[in-house]
């Protein structure tokens, strides 16, 4: 065991890590923006793949990941969009239409990807920015100062969310559309656009971080990528009560166990894959049955606002 | 008497119409979508035609229809107390997993009539069991079961294999896989045809459903409980018990359809095999209007179109996976359909006012400047 230890095993640890958390980082704080302002998005698993198919194709016809990277927001958004009409302006069963959005990803992305890339399946480079001197260090500096730009662009992401929903009045705005429409209506604000505002930025961060997957972490597209990571990310949500950093810190968790995984494969122990693709959900069901009492949901969650109706 | 009847068969042709105009919107659009990508639309629903039905295809679109009924009509019990059981895949394999795993000396051991019965009992009380721990959760804590079932069934998924590699692996083959039932006692035909008998099981169990929703005490209070947990409680009904026998209910529903479709159809289970057969009748479901003889028609028209899909979407050349998509828009337009069809019975604008509002306002400002800009 002891011989694992070694500087770059540790590296590729943390870098294991890393690419584990920041997909789902993206994910949650997407679903965060949308739970506060009472809108469940149980279709983030489907807005995860078509971002992630999308980020592909973009970053493979214009050779740059940032463009993939945008190109995977706007599916995200695109995807969002039939949420926002048929949920938030008509008032229709949000947990129906997550389930249509999520079939509709996984439907939509396998079937073009089996008519594109499944024959050649290229890959996209990977451009790590290696920041000169700090990336000298040992062991953090191999792995997250020589991590891609679009890294940072997540952890910049994260904190600008975190400050617009704790300093701004948007964010008491979507707040209150979560806690009491009615009291957000009364004093002059809009439910309906707040929502919307909601779920275009859940839609835009659910497709980066879907294209964070398939550029980034696996440099490639495969059919249904994302295996749940959607369905974490709203657990994610309920665990961090709407608070960016916990939603950081808890998706990092995430990813420790994703490379606790991947480690013990290297060992000499004989662990079936199975129980390691298992083991993030184990510990999410765990976290579940300890934490349960302390799972936050704004308690205008999942129901249409109705100016009027009580 | 004759104004009433009128007024039955308007009421009757009105929910036709809601049922049936979902799907056929949904077909339209998907064929449109066929055209884009280069697909012939006509060809392919042509080919699930004969695929689905013609020769003895309906034959095989009937065997596919008893693990669909079955948990249809899971779902529907689940769904009417506004529960959402969405762990059915993990529901479904464990309890395959072990009828698979045991059926073979099971059936040496005792008679084939003996063994199934046994391991009918095991499969519903797998299925069952898998629910519990959402079902506590949401009974004790009221933690979303939406995404706990989800949890539990990828974890579910996971433990089937890892029950297939290290207790029913069968010792004759290298592949990962249970032993099979010896083709001559699986579940008989149904005389005259190549359908097994686990189908007519299906429909007893619709028929008895109906009649437990619609005609027991149960039902009513079920009814209640859906319509609104808190005057549920009001009349004595405890909404912790409801939600884990709901659940219970519900998943052994599921794991009896995993034993049939085990016993009548595939006899053995290889790792990383999901049929996935709940994703797609979700809508049926809601269509039928959450009743289980409802249900019927639905899931006899999706079986027979997931037959013939699979092979026409592989002969056309693209992926079976297209039909993911199809009943998405279903659920999609049964969303709007459904949304039309309230709003036209009650008589109210089929736009909410804040909608209308926020539409008219920058007209409104527009004419109040007198028209200029």
């Amino acid at each position: 065991m002891s011989d694992l230890l070694t500087p770059v095993f540790i590296a590729a640890f943390i870098g294991a890590c890393i690419a584990g958390a920041i997909p789902l980082m993206l994910a949650a704080i997407g679903e965060t923006v949308g739970e506060q302002s009472g809108v469940l998005n149980l279709g983030i698993e489907g807005m995860m793949l078509m971002g992630a198919y999308f980020g592909y194709v973009v970053a493979l016809d214009t050779g740059s990941l940032w463009w993939g990277m945008l190109g995977g927001a706007v599916a995200g958004a695109g995807m969002s969009l039939v949420l926002m009409i048929l949920s938030v302006w008509l008032g229709l069963n949000q947990i129906v239409l997550g389930i249509a959005i999520t079939l509709a990803g996984v439907g939509t992305t396998t079937v073009l990807y089996n008519q594109t890339y499944s024959q050649t399946a290229p890959r996209v480079d990977p451009s790590p920015w290696v920041i000169p001197g700090l990336s000298k260090i040992p062991v953090i500096g191999q792995s997250v100062f020589s991590q891609s730009g679009i890294f940072w662009g997540a952890i910049i992401l994260a904190v600008a969310v975190s400050w617009l929903l704790s300093r701004t009045n948007w964010g008491l705005c979507i707040k209150a559309a979560g806690q009491k429409p009615s009291s957000l209506d009364a004093a002059g604000g809009s439910v309906m656009k707040t929502r919307s505002q909601a779920v275009l930025v859940g839609g835009v961060f659910a497709g980066l971080g879907g294209a964070y997957l398939s550029l980034v972490e696996t440099s490639a597209f495969t059919p249904h990528m994302t295996n749940g990571l959607g369905y974490i990310a709203i657990i994610v949500t309920m665990l961090s009560r709407g608070r960016i950093l916990w939603v950081a810190v808890v998706s990092f968790a995430y990813g420790l166990t994703v490379a606790v995984g991947t480690a013990l494969q290297l060992t000499s122990l004989d662990i079936p894959t199975d129980v390691i693709t298992m083991l993030p959900y184990i510990v999410v069901m765990l976290v579940l049955l300890i934490f349960a009492r302390n799972v936050y949901i704004s308690p205008a969650l999942g129901a249409p606002y109705t100016r009027g109706a009580r | 008497m004759a104004k009433s009847d009128q007024g039955r068969l308007r009421s009757v042709s009105y929910l036709l119409i809601r049922s049936v105009l979902p799907i056929l919107m949904a077909l339209v659009v998907a064929g449109i979508l066929l055209v884009i990508i280069g697909k012939d639309p006509i060809g392919f629903y042509i080919g699930v035609f004969q695929n689905g039905i013609m020769g003895d295809n309906w034959q095989h679109s009937l065997v596919m229809m008893t693990p669909l009924l079955l948990i249809a009509i899971g779902l529907i019990v689940a769904f009417r107390g506004q529960l959402w059981n969405l762990g059915y895949d993990g529901q479904f394999l464990l309890a395959g997993v072990v009828v698979a795993g045991l059926a073979p000396q099971l059936i040496e051991a005792t008679s084939p009539g003996v063994a199934y019965l046994l391991l009918t009992i095991a499969a519903v009380v797998v299925g069952a069991a898998w629910t519990y721990i959402p079902a506590h959760l949401k009974a004790r804590f009221g933690t979303n079961e939406i995404i706990t079932t989800l949890v539990m069934s990828i974890i579910g998924v996971g433990l089937t294999n890892i029950l297939i590699h290290y207790f029913f692996q069968d010792p004759s083959v290298r592949t990962p896989r249970t032993s099979s039932i010896p083709m001559d006692v699986m579940l008989p035909y149904i005389p005259g045809t190549h359908v097994h008998v686990g189908f007519i099981i299906a429909i007893i169990a619709a028929i008895v459903f109906q009649f437990i929703l619609k005609r027991t005490s149960f039902g009513l209070r079920l009814d209640v409980f859906g319509a609104s947990p808190k005057s549920a409680r009001h009349v004595g009904i405890k909404s912790g018990r409801m939600i884990i026998l709901l659940f219970a209910i519900s998943g052994g529903l599921i794991g009896l359809a995993a034993s049939m479709d085990i016993f009548g159809q595939w006899g053995y289970m290889r790792t990383n095999w999901n049929p996935a057969y709940g994703d797609e009748i979700v809508p049926f479901v809601f269509l039928a209007r959450l009743s289980p003889l409802g249900a019927i028609p639905f899931i006899a028209f999706y079986s027979v179109f997931a037959t013939g899909g699979m092979i026409a979407s592989q002969e056309a050349g693209f992926s079976s996976q297209f039909l993911k998509v199809i009943v998405a828009l279903i659920l999609i337009f049964m969303a709007i359909t459904e949304y039309i069809g309230t709003k036209r019975d009650l008589g109210q604008s089929y736009l909410p006012d804040e909608l209308k509002e926020t539409i008219k306002r920058p007209f409104a400002n527009f004419a109040s400047r007198g028209g200029k800009p």
